[in-house]
């Protein structure tokens, strides 16, 4: 805990606002899709301190693998932007292809895959040399995207398609392609990068697969008494390093789902706001939140409990969240 | 050398063929379209683009394409705008004979009913221009499904927003047309389901020119006790633009001008229909409207009917359309599936004005045991067709 320099913030005024930016306790950046700001909470004290504005429709946005950097998609500019975490600003812009969606960066800290949605393609970008590598193939508005934790592989989701579209980074060609249910929003590897978690917005269903052999080792649904289940459309999805569990924001059925990763089995629902879509854990896997966009705002779960304990009220139409620890 | 049993064939020739590269999967879908001239109209400075529907099933098509090619699938579509009927039914009688058994129909009802039969019980036939509630209440061919919402189903939309405003006293003002007497029908059944009270009902006769009158002549026309709201049943478009703002009281107006229910809308953009809807744009440079929107289901339809069973024969797509297994994206917030009763497509139904989104039905709080969706149209019990039996 660092209360003083929090305490004494409110006090400064000004003083405060120059410090603010040398982060002194993990802070989380909400983009506000409709509102062209990220919103920055304070992990310790669950407040938004700071609102920043961005590139037009902020949607997907990622840390740099040594925490200095944030990406952010701002779909309607067609660009990526870069923002400083120190000074807390847009000190840069990729090329991005059009209608940047979701991206996710290879280990190498240098190589971002980037869906275009309306044009089925994906971009790879050099965040160094900010080159375009390559631009790949794919079906009908890509969506999610992620990288395999050893790096060899990009899975890209389409959302029309139905498919999983395997990208062999090395040669950055498409692999393979996985059919999965209606309107596959988010993917997302284990830790370990064993198997990669999808779900289908329009089918319900969170569909995994084994990495090795590219084959369906199950497909989960959800049910919650009281809920429609044309309701239940799962987007985000967030795995715990342990291993142990795996949360799912089932949209506008407005629960999270908490699922047991090892067995596939539901354990429980828990309320959160309206329309939850993306999550991202807190630095030591304690919390986790939630962006809610329908209510504007997002909730925080204690993972221990698996309790909602407290919500924060952000920009309009909050659509990604990142966790950025305290570099102290 | 003695002959190889059976088996041992069967066995060489699958390896054989699994050695050959691998065909591509031809699909080809007719689309015919034939709509009547529906005679002059007072209000032509907006009419409906010509290429309404064809323009659908081509992004249809496109987009069957771009998931295609990663199965070794390809799709085309023969389409014709026909002149007549006569040729509306030329040109049916030539797909059949290029071997096409896959077709979307944007065509009048009467007509429709003529080509399903035409093309027989193996081909498969969609219907994205026929509203009309016979087709799914009594009048079923086993092979037809339909992706165009009912009359039943775009009136069922509007009188349970109604319902739920608490506008429940309307004044009705009917079109003279048959279409317009069918919408009146439809209105008729979905105010006493939803409990909407029909006040005052009054045939539009006057034929004076509302371009120099409007103001003189719709006030007067509308005055009457008290109305919560003004219903407007004027499918063509001839007098029912110049309804709002002209009323005798200060009241909103509904139906088919002023808000109306619709299956789609350039004002959608939730749950990634910007996504289609630009993608429409780019290519035609013109917004999706409803008539677009059904023939784009239709062919998509078929496209997910294929890459889910890996072939196209007519006869088990339709089978597999009508399972519980088909469900189809359709950028309307939940899954699409087929009735298997008259094989109409359940679907949210919009309620617009001409810039902006209002609501979609079915509105929260009509339940139904089965889907919500069904509040919208003919229920099963309520229909006399079977198509699944």
């Amino acid at each position: 805990m660092k209360p003083t320099l929090r305490q004494l913030g409110p006090a400064l005024g000004l003083t405060a606002a120059l410090l603010a930016p040398a982060a002194v306790a993990d802070l989380a950046y909400v983009s506000n899709e409709k509102d062209n700001t990220l919103s920055v909470i304070d992990m310790d004290s669950l407040e938004v301190v700071d609102t920043l504005p961005v590139g037009k429709r902020p949607r997907g946005i990622l840390m740099s693998k040594d925490h200095t950097l944030l990406y952010i998609c701002a779909s309607d500019d067609d660009t990526v932007q870069v923002m400083d975490l120190k000074t807390r600003k847009i000190i840069d812009t990729l090329p991005s292809g059009e209608d940047p969606e979701q991206f996710a960066l290879h280990p190498n800290n240098r190589h971002l895959y980037i869906s275009n949605e309306d044009d089925a393609i994906v971009t790879v970008v050099d965040v160094k040399t900010k080159d375009v590598l390559a631009q790949i193939d794919v079906g009908v508005e890509p969506e999610g995207m992620a990288v395999s934790p050893d790096g060899k592989w990009a899975i890209n989701t389409t959302e029309t398609s139905n498919m999983l579209h395997w990208i062999d980074t090395e040669t950055m060609q498409l692999a393979d392609n996985t059919m999965v249910d209606q309107r596959p929003r988010h993917v997302e590897f284990t830790h370990d990068g064993s198997q990669a978690w999808a779900s289908s917005e329009i089918g319900g269903t969170v569909t995994v697969v084994d990495v090795a052999s590219r084959k369906i080792l199950k497909d989960l649904s959800f049910k919650i008494r009281g809920v429609h289940p044309d309701k239940i459309q799962p987007v985000g999805v967030k795995l715990t390093k342990d291993g142990q569990y795996a949360f799912v924001a089932l949209g506008p059925a407005n629960h999270v789902a908490v699922v047991d990763a090892k067995t596939f089995e539901v354990l429980d629902y828990i309320l959160v706001g309206g329309r939850v879509w993306h999550m991202d854990f807190s630095a030591d896997e304690s919390q986790l939140l939630t962006t809610n966009g329908v209510t504007g705002d997002v909730s925080v779960i204690d993972v221990d409990d698996l309790k909602v304990i407290k919500s924060i009220k952000v920009g309009r139409y909050p659509w990604g969240v990142v966790v950025v620890p305290d570099p102290a | 050398m003695r002959p190889m049993r059976p088996g041992v064939a069967l066995i060489a020739a699958v390896i054989l063929l699994t050695a050959l590269p691998v065909q591509a999967l031809e699909v080809t879908v007719g689309y015919i379209q034939w709509q009547p001239y529906q005679g002059p109209v007072l209000s032509t400075t907006l009419t409906k683009p010509e290429d309404a529907g064809l323009k659908g099933a081509e992004l249809g098509v496109d987009d069957n394409n771009s998931t295609g090619r990663f199965m070794q699938q390809h799709y085309t579509l023969d389409a014709v705008v026909a002149d007549s009927r006569d040729q509306a039914v030329n040109e049916l009688r030539r797909m059949q004979q290029a071997g096409i058994d896959l077709f979307v129909l944007n065509v009048p009802a009467d007509l429709l009913k003529q080509m399903t039969e035409a093309v027989g019980p193996h081909a498969l036939v969609f219907n994205a221009g026929a509203e009309d509630d016979s087709l799914r209440t009594a009048d079923c061919p086993p092979n037809l499904l339909h992706t165009v919402p009912s009359r039943a189903m775009l009136t069922d939309a509007l009188a349970q927003w109604l319902a739920k405003r608490q506008w429940n006293e309307a004044f009705l003002i009917t079109g003279p047309t048959d279409n317009d007497k069918a919408w009146v029908a439809a209105f008729h059944r979905a105010a006493k389901r939803f409990g909407v009270k029909i006040v005052e009902e009054k045939p539009w006769t006057f034929d004076a020119d509302l371009r120099r009158t409007a103001s003189a002549e719709l006030p007067r026309f509308t005055q009457g006790d008290d109305y919560d709201v003004v219903v407007v049943a004027d499918e063509r478009g001839d007098f029912g633009e110049y309804v709002p703002f002209n009323t005798w009281l200060p009241r909103p107006v509904v139906g088919t001008q002023g808000m109306s229910p619709e299956a789609w809308h350039r004002s959608v953009e939730n749950w990634g229909a910007g996504q289609l809807q630009s993608r429409f744009e780019e290519k035609t440079g013109r917004p999706m409207i409803s008539e677009d929107y059904a023939a784009w289901a239709a062919v998509r339809a078929i496209g997910e009917g294929v890459i889910r069973t890996k072939q196209a024969k007519a006869t088990d797509l339709r089978t597999y359309l009508l399972s519980d297994e088909f469900q189809l994206g359709g950028f309307k917030g939940r899954k699409l599936t087929f009735r298997t009763w008259n094989g109409q497509l359940r679907q949210p139904i919009l309620l617009v004005h001409p810039r902006g989104l209002v609501s979609i039905s079915p509105q929260e709080g009509f339940l139904h045991p089965k889907t919500e969706l069904d509040t919208l149209g003919y229920d099963e019990p309520e229909s006399q067709c079977r198509i699944a039996d």
